[in-house]
């Protein structure tokens, strides 16, 4: 069967909720028969069948995330959503200073079964409903990212995610959900997948090789994932041979899949949709400079958002997000200049 | 004679228990004052002299199973619900012996088989906490009941709000313990709320908001065990207000030269652990011999438990890889 992420994702919940008595929804809008389902209708319909356990709040997010912390040391595996990923800095003491820091600190007496899911990416809203806030969450240890950008990974992941004994942190693409309705996005690209009937995970820290190729490392996640094979299409046709790595866990990260990449390739090129400044791209960089500066025929490049807040204007906001025409452009110009 | 139906309620030996319990918050605090001004104790205090009543009142009216959280001050929680002098004390040295094996320290007290979260040191924050333990609760349709505690300071701020109102909307089984210790470190409260009373915030969430003296430990543990109960019959949350003051400073070095000194004497006057005595001697619990022979006997305790985080062997410094993931194990 097809599904889109949005359908994939809600899926996956449904299972898990039918499967374990302890896993619940906390969050906004989530269950209101006749409203959305969340944002991005990832839960709609949900709270016919699980009324008790599609939990609408008031619009708390310290709250949310703080009952989703305290429920979960009591052993139950809450999923805690808001509406736009920029809203998680509400919340950001529960996450940051008690969800991730909670296990540590008691010794290893308590442990935090939770998954946070958060929708990024700039989609026509201005700057407070469009960050991609990777970096601020990648800098904490104790809780896991991931990153999905096809509907099989999201399955997979949330599925990971919730039978996980650690926080995780799941970031979804506005323009990948494949939303209908009334909370349907412009501008989407098609993230659905066939999805096999067996009950398969995908392993949080395990990336996967979209497309292979022998000139360049093109390492990539959510939307720019999708851009990036673009590019890569284009530089086929003109003899550059991408080989696209889509992390899908930012942490822990598959640091050997990319390695074994550069190892072949020599070059690497990192696109993310967050600014460029202390970004994804600086650790992965970092990472592949430390570990196999020998195997580097290139210095490292990375394609990302300019170090500014997101524009509204659709002129300056397609400028803002790296588009596969200036990814391939990068690509183009690192391989022909090394 | 007063509180004479909590006296027969409760019984001698668990009243005797309340006074030991809160002689030995007192004695710990003050020993544990002299060893950090000493500079024989790493790390920072925070110290709950002359609230005993308040953890002690709370945590008589919990069962074992009950949850607390606490805040940057918590060794009067801990110890009133159940956790040992020894494993509080190792942890204020840093030891693996230590409640929680060091990684803790003195403002993150937890012990989660006596049912103590791991305290949280930022204000406000673990009223959410609790509410979402009181949810966990809720949903598995257990009769527990979650109580946060947290000071005067904390109703200022956003996460008392969210809590509040979360748990009023989710008829949640949680009770809110504000200490209304009259100060938010040198803040005095007359400069940061226009009210008199911390309970009367309780009806802007369609709470029941209560008042106790926080001098009084009978007082208090009526008052808490009424709001408990009512969470535990399922009807929801309660604020809970305790009159109370700290004898000390905020912490460490702070000499409380912020407060009024007829202020400090006359909050001193009314200290709960005389008053207490005075009590159970009236009711012919406890004779003055016997009191005296429970202080000695705490006092002894306190300096063993002392002596032997000491000696008890320092974490090794590998430890702190540990006990942040369950696993970051990858399946291949």
């Amino acid at each position: 069967m097809k599904l889109s992420i949005a359908e994939a994702l809600r899926k996956g919940i449904r299972d898990e909720m039918e499967r374990d008595p302890r896993v619940f929804c906390i969050g906004e809008d989530i269950g209101i028969p006749g409203g959305y389902g969340g944002a991005f209708t990832v839960t709609l319909g949900l709270e016919k069948d699980f009324r008790d356990r599609i939990i609408d709040t008031p619009i708390s997010e310290t709250g949310i995330f703080g009952a989703a912390c305290g429920a979960a040391m009591m052993g139950m595996r809450p999923i805690a959503d808001v509406q736009y990923g920029d809203f998680l800095f509400c919340a950001m003491d529960q996450i940051a200073n008690q969800i991730a820091k909670t296990r540590y600190m008691s010794g290893g007496q308590y442990t935090l079964p939770l998954v946070m899911r958060a929708p990024v990416g700039a989609t026509g809203r201005g700057a407070q409903h469009a960050q991609s806030l990777e970096p601020f969450f990648l800098s904490l240890p104790g809780i896991k990212v991931v990153a999905p950008a096809t509907a099989y990974d999201a399955l997979g992941l949330l599925r990971a995610a919730v039978r996980d004994e650690d926080p995780v942190l799941m970031f979804e693409h506005k323009l990948l959900y494949g939303s209908k309705g009334p909370r349907q996005e412009t501008g989407v690209l098609d993230a659905s997948s066939e999805i096999p009937d067996e009950d398969y995970v995908v392993p949080i820290g395990r990336a996967v090789v979209r497309r292979e190729g022998a000139d360049v490392t093109v390492v990539a996640h959510l939307l720019m994932m999708h851009h990036s094979l673009a590019a890569a299409t284009q530089l086929e046709a003109e003899g550059i041979s991408c080989e696209v790595i889509d992390p899908r866990s930012l942490w822990p990260l598959d640091t050997d899949r990319i390695l074994n990449s550069v190892r072949k390739t020599g070059r690497v090129v990192i696109v993310e949709e967050s600014p460029k400044q202390w970004g994804v791209g600086a650790e992965i960089a970092a990472q592949i400079a430390e570990a196999v500066p020998d195997c580097l025929l290139a210095p490292i490049r990375r394609v990302a958002a300019p170090n500014t807040p997101a524009p509204f204007s659709p002129v300056m906001e397609t400028f803002y997000v790296p588009q596969p025409q200036r990814i391939a452009e990068q690509i183009r110009s690192l391989v022909q200049e090394y | 004679m007063k509180h004479d139906k909590s006296i027969s309620r409760l019984g001698a030996e668990a009243l005797r228990g309340m006074y030991r319990r809160m002689l030995e918050i007192r004695t710990l605090e003050d020993k544990v004052r002299y060893l950090f001004l000493e500079g024989k104790m790493p790390g920072t205090i925070h110290q709950y002299v002359g609230m005993e009543a308040c953890a002690v009142g709370v945590c008589s009216a919990l069962k074992e199973t009950d949850v607390i959280a606490s805040t940057h001050r918590p060794n009067g929680h801990a110890l009133a619900k159940g956790l040992s002098l020894e494993s509080i004390l190792a942890e204020l040295y840093g030891k693996s012996s230590g409640c929680c094996k060091g990684k803790g320290g003195a403002m993150h007290l937890a012990d989660a088989d006596k049912g103590m979260l791991p305290a949280v040191a930022v204000v406000a924050a673990n009223m959410p906490i609790t509410a979402g333990v009181a949810l966990a609760f809720k949903l598995r349709g257990e009769k527990r009941t979650a109580v946060s505690f947290f000071g005067d300071g904390a109703s200022n701020n956003g996460a008392f709000h969210e809590a509040l109102n979360l748990a009023a909307v989710l008829e949640l089984p949680v009770v809110f313990v504000c200490e209304n210790n009259h100060y938010a470190a040198s803040t005095s409260i007359r400069r940061t709320v226009r009210i008199e009373n911390i309970a009367d915030r309780a009806g802007a969430y369609g709470l029941p908001g209560i008042i106790a003296d926080g001098m009084d430990v009978l007082d208090v543990y009526e008052k808490a065990a009424a709001a408990i109960e009512r969470a535990r019959s399922g009807g929801g949350a309660s604020l809970l207000e305790l009159k109370t003051f700290r004898y000390c400073g905020h912490s460490r070095r702070d000499p409380n030269n912020y407060m009024d000194r007829a202020e400090v004497e006359e909050w001193k006057s009314r200290d709960a652990i005389p008053a207490f005595e005075k009590l159970l001697i009236e009711a012919e619990v406890l004779d003055r011999n016997g009191a005296q022979a429970i202080a000695a006997e705490v006092d002894q305790h306190v300096d063993r438990a002392i002596v032997q985080a000491q000696e008890d062997p320092e974490p090794k410094a590998q430890d702190t890889f540990s006990d942040l993931y369950v696993t970051m194990e990858v399946p291949r």
